[in-house]
């Protein structure tokens, strides 16, 4: 077993080998969870804490299913209601949750590097559940794991990654990703919602849906977020749909076995076809959400094992 | 008081170059020769000597934020960093933009800096871009320049006015290009490294906008301007152009902006967020390659102070800006070490150009000058240690990384204000 990390504050510091480590063990944990007991003691005696400085029900819900699961005392803090209010710091709020000695501290902030930030300061594993548009390593990681069990592999893979990618944390962890695995990616997007520089980054850009998934194995869309649209990035949410809503007629263009994923939550009929989505054949959807629960059960026990042979040492 | 220094490598940025010799200082002034024998004889030991730095932009935090820089640490960090002259900035809190502010801000300069202070005056009041100060009575009292600092007058009717008035008054304008709303909300610049940080940000492109509506109202006006900072490569055609069309203007940079990239934020390092952002590598060379043929006029430390509160936040939210009164010497050597500029170019922009532009005697070793001197070790390595600073404020970007180049003297008008022990 590899993998070296103290926390998992995104994919970019992570080597090929440890995340198949980490895949491995989820696989594992996808076993354990489709069981009768869906109960592991790995994380007995251990404290979770869940700190969301932003809504969220799915991702908070699966961590917190994950470390029940695994046997942690799981706290949940809704920050968004709390200090911060009164104008607390970021540090001041880690330092006093870390007076509480955590193990485990579960955290997303709407700031990119917030969660960086934060490592520095506490003594136990953090994990970035999405920092701002910088990455989303487990929504990574159970993207990778879903692609794995249907394709086999992660290495030479043409995965299209379609919609808001310069807004999308989640995109920036699954290039990194998919990159270090050695997968083909091609973004697909308007040029408005491609961030600039992303040519140099290893990928293909495309501007039209047609191109962009020509030959695809993996379909990736991304919920185009609401609020972007009074920034001016699109001109109406019909014509996003009409050229970058994905289809059938668009996903035809893909290779026949092609599998369509979405991080949810979905905005159906704006970037993804309620039928496409709902279709078993080729949606993956709702594996990904219970892929979720493993790769962060994973995840958490691989950086309990490091916390405490550290603690040991 | 008489002063003998000899045995120099007298850097001489008027004359364009470096000679061996001797200088004479008598009541504060350099003189061709001394009417007696020496109160002192400094032997420099064939180490450079040089006209001390004139800094055009330091933010000392007085008045409002004294816990992050006072006039005596500021004057003493100037005075360790071989700075004689500090061009204040008037974004403090409140602004120094009444008469009476400002000759509280003189009183204060006078009472506890041991270097020259020459203030500078907000250009709207409040800094609001809504309504121009009182230039004249502002002037009179001793405002060297008018700006509003890193906020961009954004009514550009408003800024014609003020450019029109100041024009009539002969005053100096400094202004900060970039356009306004293109940049909103920015804290890095476009590009490989801030899409994958995931960072808001801004087209390098933002301040050629800035600088071409700036350059149009000169046209119109007739004003004498100074660009605070100009960082990319796209902006210099347009202030060369400016410059061949006959236009007052001249332009800065800052001393980070040539020496650090984009890529130093690396994990959202706070202590690298200044304003503007750091560029890109080809806009940093093509900026020191204007330093070195003069279209880009002065280098400056754009010393601004901030405490560790207002850094240790995440990077969107953290403070903009970094001191640099101390490092300002040791940063500009490394483009001297790295074979871009020689001494006399460098001094020329650190010393000579400020001092001319704002209409001061400093910058030169010429008789009549005053004896605002800076001696120096080019060569002399260390570590930088943040905490070693005089500054109140350590929010320095080069904390722990070598420089070379070592503050062994500065005198300003013949005294000494700092000596290395």
């Amino acid at each position: 077993m590899t993998f070296r990390q103290t926390h998992l504050l995104g994919i970019e510091p992570l080597h090929p080998v440890e995340i198949t480590t980490l895949l491995d063990l989820a696989d594992t944990y996808v076993e354990l969870n489709r069981g009768p007991e869906k109960h592991a003691a790995v994380l007995e005696g251990l404290t979770q804490v869940n700190m969301f400085f932003e809504n969220s029900t799915r991702t908070q819900a699966s961590f917190e299913l994950a470390g029940q699961r695994l046997g942690a005392d799981v706290m949940n803090m809704a920050m968004q209601a709390s200090s911060i209010k009164k104008g607390e710091s970021l540090i001041d709020t880690a330092l006093t949750l870390n007076a509480m000695h955590p193990d485990l501290l579960v955290v997303r902030h709407p700031h990119s590097g917030a969660v960086n930030l934060l490592a520095e300061k506490v003594n136990c594993a953090v994990i970035n559940a999405g920092d701002g548009r910088h990455e989303h390593p487990t929504q990574g990681l159970l993207d990778a794991l879903t692609i794995r069990r249907k394709k086999g592999r992660l290495h030479r893979l043409t995965v299209a990654i379609c919609g808001d990618i310069a807004h999308s944390r989640v995109a920036r962890s699954n290039i990194w990703l998919l990159g270090k695995m050695e997968s083909r990616i091609r973004l697909v997007g308007p040029p408005t919602l491609i961030p600039s520089g992303a040519r140099d980054w290893g990928v293909e850009v495309c501007h039209d849906m047609e191109t962009g998934l020509a030959d695809a194995d993996v379909v990736m869309m991304l919920r185009l977020q609401k609020e972007r649209m009074s920034g001016g990035f699109i001109p109406s949410e019909r014509e996003y749909y009409y050229r970058y809503g994905l289809d059938a007629a668009k996903l035809a263009r893909a290779k026949p076995d092609a599998i369509v994923m979405h991080p949810g939550p979905m905005n159906r009929g704006v970037e993804i076809d309620g039928t496409i989505a709902d279709d078993i054949n080729r949606s993956v959807i709702q594996e990904q959400v219970e892929m979720g629960v493993a790769v962060r059960m994973a995840a958490m026990d691989l950086l309990a094992r490091n916390l405490r042979d550290r603690r040991a040492a | 008081m008489k002063l003998l220094f000899q045995n120099a490598r007298l850097i001489d940025p008027e004359a364009g170059e470096e000679r061996l010799g001797e200088l004479a200082v008598e009541d504060g002034v350099i003189v061709s020769a001394l009417s007696g024998a020496p109160d002192e004889t400094i032997d420099c030991g064939g180490k450079c000597l040089a006209p001390g730095i004139v800094d055009l932009g330091v933010k000392v935090s007085e008045p409002g934020e004294r816990h992050k820089e006072s006039f005596r640490s500021a004057g003493l960090a100037a005075a360790r960093g071989g700075v004689t002259t500090m061009v204040t900035r008037p974004d403090t809190d409140p602004a120094i933009d009444t008469p009476e502010v400002l000759e509280f801000v003189s009183r204060r300069a006078q009472a506890d800096s041991v270097v020259r202070v020459v203030p500078m005056a907000a250009l709207t009041k409040g800094r609001r871009g809504e309504e121009m100060v009182e230039l004249g009575f502002l002037q009179d009292a001793g405002a060297a320049a008018f700006t509003d600092c890193d906020r961009v007058v954004a009514d550009t009717r408003l800024l014609s006015r003020a450019l029109t008035y100041a024009a009539g008054l002969g005053a100096l304008v400094v202004g900060h290009v970039q356009e306004p709303i293109l940049s909103r909300g920015a804290c890095a610049t476009s590009g490989k490294f801030a899409s994958l940080a995931g960072l808001p940000s801004v087209s390098p492109m933002a301040e050629r906008m800035g600088l071409d509506r700036d350059v149009s109202l000169l046209e119109m006006t007739g004003a004498r301007y100074h660009v605070d900072q100009i960082t990319t490569a796209r902006a210099l055609p347009s202030l060369e152009r400016a410059r061949k069309n006959g236009l007052d203007i001249t332009a800065g940079v800052g001393i980070h902006h040539l020496t650090l990239n984009e890529f130093d934020v690396a994990g959202y390092r706070t202590f690298f967020k200044v304003k503007p952002p750091l560029r890109s590598e080809e806009d940093r060379i093509a900026v020191i390659e204007a330093v070195g043929s003069g279209l880009i006029d002065v280098i400056s430390s754009m010393h601004t102070p901030q405490d560790e509160e207002s850094k240790r936040l995440p990077f969107e939210e953290a403070a903009s800006g970094a001191v640099g009164l101390e490092t300002l010497l040791p940063a500009a050597m490394r483009l001297v070490h790295a074979g871009h500029l020689s001494l006399s170019q460098l001094w020329r922009a650190l010393s000579l150009n400020p001092a001319r532009r704002l209409g001061l005697a400093g910058g030169r070793l010429s008789e009549g000058a005053p004896g605002d001197l800076v001696l120096f070790d080019p060569d002399a390595p260390f570590v930088l240690d943040r905490f070693a600073l005089a500054s109140k404020s350590k929010n320095t970007p080069f904390d722990g990384m070598r420089m070379e180049g070592r503050v062994l003297g500065t005198w300003v008008g013949g005294s000494a204000a700092y000596r290395a022990g």
